[in-house]
This record gives C-alpha cells, sequence and structure tokens, in this order.
C-alpha cells in the first residue's frame, strides 16, 4: 500500500508537487479563517500565530514522544482550540477594529515568546523530523483539505452554522433571537484556530523545519487575503482563492524580482474590480441546478 | 538615568504619535484601517534621506521635501486604491491597503536595495547637552520639537480652518456631511495629505535618530504606531497623540529594565491589556449602537 502510494507520488514531478502541497495546506488555514472572518464576522489579523502554535506544538510532539502522525495532528488540534478559546474568552466581547488590533496584537506576542523560548532552540528555529505515517506526505495533506472542505461545508449548513451566520448579519439582532453570541463566537475561534494548527503541524512536517519569524504578520494578511479573495463565506471560493494565491508567487516566479511587487499590484487590482471576491455572491447550488438543466428555487428573501 | 529613559521615550513616542495621527484620522473619516500608512512613513525617509545626501540640503527642508512628496502619494493612493471600494466591504479596501503596502515595500527594495542606509553625518550636527543627570542630544531636542511643532499645527488646522470644520463634520456622520453641501471627497484627499504628511516628517526624524532606512522599516513602525491610535482610542486626535507617547515611553523603559529581546511584544502587550479593561481605548467615546 505504502509503495503504491508512493509511486503515486513519484509520478508528479518534485516541484509541481511543492506547489500542490503549499496550495493545499494554504486551504486547510483558510478555510478555517474563513470560519471565523466569513462564517461569523470577526475580522482576525492573528491566524498565523494560531498556525505557529500548531507548527511547534506538532514538531515537540513528533520530537518527544513519536506518536504516530493523526494522533499527533489531532492533539495539535486540540491543544491550538484551547488556547484560541482562552484568548477568545476575553477580546471577543471586543467588536470590529479593536478586535482586529487585538488579534494583531496576540499574533506579535506569540512570535516574540516563540523566538525566546529555549526549548524550541529561540530564533534558530527548529528541525523537523519526518512525520510517523506510512502514507506520503503529499497524499496525508490533501485527505486533510478533503475532509476540511467537508468539516467547513457541513458545520456551514448545521444549526452551529446558521447561528454563527446570524451572528455575522447583526450581532444584535442574533441576541435578541435567544443566540448565545459570546459562545458561539469562541466556538467558531477554536474551531478555526483548530484548523489553523493542523495546518501548522502539516506545514512544519512537510518544511521539515519551522522559525517563529516565518509566523509573522505577513503570513496572517497572506491567509486573510485569500479568504478575501476568494469570496468571504464562500467554501469553493476560500478553495479557489487559497490556490490562486499560495500558487501565484511560483507562476510569477519568472518575473524574479518584480515578483512581490507584482502581488501586491495584483491584490489591489483585484479588490477593485471584484470587491466581494472572486466567488462572493455566486450561488453554486443554482449554478448547478442550472447546468442539469432545472430551474433553481424561488428567489427567496435577501 | 530616569530622566535620561524619559526623554528617549518621549522622542520615540512622539515619532509614533506622528504616524498614529495617519491612522486616526483615516479611520475617523472613513473607517479603514490604512495598512500602507507604515510603508508612506518608509518612502518619507527615503525621500528624505535623498534629499540630504544628493542635494546636500539641511534636515528642515529635507522633511519639508519628504511632506511634500508624501502628500501627493497619499492622495494618489487613495484614489487608485480605496476610492473605489469605499461602498463595498470594509474587508475589501482593507485587502487593497495591503496590496499597496506589498506593492510600496518591494518597490523600495528594487529601487533602494535590501540593506539599510544611514544619513551623511552631516546631515543634522549632534551635541551632547548636560540636564541633570541626563545627557539630551540636540536630535531628540530637534525630534520632539518638530513633532510638537506639527502636531500644534494639526490642531489648528482641525479645530480653527474650514475644512478643518469640514473634516469633523464628515467623520461625525459621512451621509449628513455631503447632504450639507461639503465635498467629501475632497475632504478625504485632504485628510489623506495631511496624515501622509505627518508620517513622512516622522519617517525622516527617525531615520535621522537611528541613522538607518531600509525598505521594511514600514510594517513594524506601523504595526506599533497602529496600536498607539488603537490604544489612545482610534478616530481621536489627542488620543493618538497620548498612545504614541504613551507606547513609545514604555517601550524603552521595557528595554532599559531588560526585556530588550521582548521589545516588540511590550506595545502590543500593554495595547491587549488596556483593550481589556477599556474596550474602546482611553480617549475613545462609547458608542451604543442601537437597533
Amino acid at each position: 500500500m505504502a509503495d503504491f502510494l508512493n509511486s503515486m507520488v513519484a509520478l508528479v514531478d518534485p516541484y509541481t508537487m511543492q506547489i500542490l502541497v503549499n496550495v493545499g495546506i494554504a486551504i486547510v488555514l483558510a478555510l478555517g479563517l474563513n470560519v471565523i472572518v466569513g462564517l461569523t464576522g470577526q475580522l482576525s489579523l492573528g491566524h498565523a500565530a494560531f498556525m505557529s502554535i500548531g507548527a511547534f506544538t506538532s514538531a515537540m510532539i513528533t520530537i518527544k514522544t513519536g506518536l504516530p502522525f493523526s494522533i499527533n495532528l489531532m492533539l495539535t488540534g486540540v491543544v491550538t482550540a484551547i488556547v484560541a478559546a482562552m484568548i477568545g474568552f476575553p477580546i471577543l466581547r471586543l467588536t470590529g477594529d479593536y478586535l482586529a488590533i487585538c488579534t494583531l496584537g496576540f499574533a506579535e506576542i506569540v512570535k516574540v515568546f516563540f523566538l525566546n523560548f529555549e526549548p524550541t532552540n529561540k530564533a534558530l528555529g527548529l528541525t523537523v523530523p519526518t512525520a510517523k505515517t506510512v502514507v506520503p506526505m503529499p497524499i496525508y495533506v490533501w485527505l486533510i483539505v478533503i475532509l476540511s472542505v467537508i468539516l467547513v461545508t457541513f458545520v456551514q449548513s448545521s444549526r452551529f452554522g446558521r447561528a454563527l451566520k446570524a451572528i455575522r448579519e447583526d450581532e444584535i439582532a442574533a441576541e435578541a433571537m435567544g443566540i448565545n453570541t459570546a459562545r458561539y463566537k469562541i466556538q467558531a475561534f477554536a474551531l478555526g484556530s483548530f484548523m489553523a494548527g493542523v495546518g501548522g503541524g502539516l506545514y512544519a512536517h512537510f518544511l521539515s523545519y519551522i522559525n517563529p519569524s516565518d509566523f509573522g504578520f505577513l503570513k496572517s494578511v497572506d491567509i486573510l487575503a485569500m479568504v478575501v479573495l476568494g469570496g468571504l463565506g464562500s467554501v469553493p471560493g476560500t478553495v479557489i482563492g487559497s490556490s490562486v494565491l499560495a500558487s501565484a508567487p511560483e507562476f510569477l516566479r519568472f518575473m524574479s524580482q518584480y515578483r512581490m511587487l507584482v502581488y501586491g499590484a495584483l491584490l489591489v487590482f483585484l479588490m477593485v474590480f471584484r470587491p466581494n471576491g472572486l466567488l462572493g455572491g455566486v450561488n453554486f447550488t443554482d449554478l448547478l441546478l442550472r447546468a442539469i438543466g432545472r430551474k433553481p428555487a424561488g428567489k427567496g428573501i435577501k | 538615568m530616569f530622566l535620561q529613559q524619559l526623554v528617549n521615550g518621549v522622542a520615540l513616542g512622539s515619532v509614533y504619535a506622528l504616524i498614529a495621527l495617519g491612522y486616526t484620522m483615516v479611520y475617523g473619516i472613513i473607517t479603514l484601517i490604512n495598512f500602507a500608512h507604515g510603508e508612506i512613513f518608509m518612502v518619507g525617509a527615503f525621500i528624505g534621506l535623498l534629499l540630504v545626501s544628493y542635494f546636500k540640503v539641511n534636515v528642515f527642508v529635507a522633511i519639508l521635501g519628504a511632506m511634500i512628496f508624501c502628500m501627493i502619494m497619499g492622495v494618489v493612493i487613495e484614489l487608485v486604491a480605496y476610492r473605489a471600494l469605499r461602498k463595498s466591504s470594509r474587508l475589501s479596501a482593507l485587502i487593497s491597503a495591503i496590496g499597496v503596502s506589498i506593492f510600496l515595500s518591494s518597490l523600495a527594495l528594487m529601487v533602494f536595495g535590501a540593506d539599510a542606509k544611514g544619513f551623511p553625518d552631516t546631515a543634522f550636527p549632534v551635541q551632547q547637552i548636560k540636564v541633570g543627570s541626563a545627557d539630551i542630544s540636540t536630535l531628540q531636542i530637534l525630534i520632539i520639537g518638530v513633532a510638537a511643532v506639527l502636531m500644534m499645527a494639526l490642531e489648528f488646522i482641525v479645530q480653527k480652518t474650514k475644512i478643518g470644520k469640514a473634516m469633523r463634520a464628515t467623520s461625525e456622520d459621512y451621509n449628513t456631511a455631503a447632504l450639507m453641501g461639503i465635498n467629501v471627497n475632497r475632504v478625504i484627499s485632504f485628510t489623506f495629505a495631511l496624515g501622509s504628511a505627518l508620517a513622512a516628517a516622522g519617517g525622516v526624524l527617525v531615520g535621522v535618530l537611528f541613522n538607518a532606512v531600509s525598505f521594511n522599516m514600514g510594517l513594524m513602525a506601523g504595526l506599533k504606531a497602529f496600536a498607539a491610535a488603537v490604544l489612545g482610542g482610534i478616530g481621536s486626535i489627542p488620543g493618538a497623540m497620548l498612545g504614541g507617547l504613551l507606547l513609545g515611553v514604555s517601550e524603552v523603559f521595557g528595554v532599559a529594565i531588560g526585556y530588550s529581546s521582548y521589545r516588540d511584544a511590550i506595545a502590543f502587550t500593554i495595547l491587549v491589556l488596556v483593550l481589556l479593561v477599556k474596550p474602546t481605548g482611553l480617549l475613545g467615546q462609547k458608542i451604543t449602537k442601537k437597533v
């Protein structure tokens, strides 16, 4: 079985494979942030902090205990979610931009903490041993991607997801409807961070080297741009947004030194011309029904 | 020792305050976190450096030149990247601002290279003045002086002039101001010009103080200044000044008592703690949301 999977991975050249894995990890991270920003409407500028907590936790678990990778990722996700819930409890009282700056501040504090944390080699960074699993890393990453897509799609249409959307649309009205906004916001925050932690664990074991400086403000912004570009709250949008932005630096590589310049201009350009994201406001069920020749149901109440 | 650190802190804090004012004014009017603001600060520092090293002007002329250049740049950025997004989701404008920020810092990296550049020694003759136990350099006096003059000028513009009145009206209520015949677009352009000019002055001052100008200096300074603006209560001009000074002083004292490797976390720790106690910042007004 393992040989078969390995031979499948070997079919694709390593460079393409690396881009594919980067895209996969980006999707997991962006889907997590999508739960917080897209579904619940709470702007977070510190997603990379939870990714770094996940990356270091997962790396330390592999180094110290050598547990199988699946258990490792579960534990990592749970640890990250617990940290997120503890952070979320006080700061989710804040609204709008005060919350955004608080998450940003928290992310900077986490970065500085890891830069000074002895067990993870401070600023030198940590070399991560290979993951304890027979499944090759690229396939493992994409399995997690599929699981995450299913999870978030399921959450979106559940009772929990509807409560989150109510909070996004109008917090006061949601509260008046009997939704415990504080509890739901913390749960959404914890769920998003769980996925960030898992994404961080994958990242650590795929790159096999992590450094606290990799998880700075710009990383959070990268993930946020993926969510907004794809269309807030849309799962297919987030998948496409992260695929575009995670592979863009590679496709722009031919411009070598102009790469980041073009990337910045591209962000402005895309936002000015598609302010709601690439797929924002596109209803996939309708499209699907039209494609198979059936008229979509009535417009419903907007 | 205490007096010495206090002067260092006030000098650093007044630069934070200069940058924070731009954040707070723009936020007050169009509720946009202008993430490109830190990069305007960086560009201002480079313009000042160019003026001093190639045109051999003195520091004051360099500050003025950088302010004028960045004023134009700020207005152009608003026109190109934000104006079309004014009616759409605030997150879109935020991402657009981040795009501008990435664009500007990579442009600076290409044009000026990756290593930090220093001001020539002749830019500003530094002398030490002994006041009690503290050594105060003329540079620190320059920074505090320029910052104070600029802030007074700003206070005058906002409180006493017609355009200042229009700014206050627009930040109070955007739509009503437009109905009252205020040219809102012009007020917004003017706000960007003012904020950018202050950031540019801050950039030149920091460049002279640390004798280092680099393409990535905008990021951390911008984030800390933003923290200062929020700490004081975003949208409030005195709040930005207070927040900037507070962060500058506490950062210098934090380093002085031996937490230098935690330097960048100090500002944010204070911010998070203050927000937990006062969720709208020190001087921010609590707005009760009505249904």
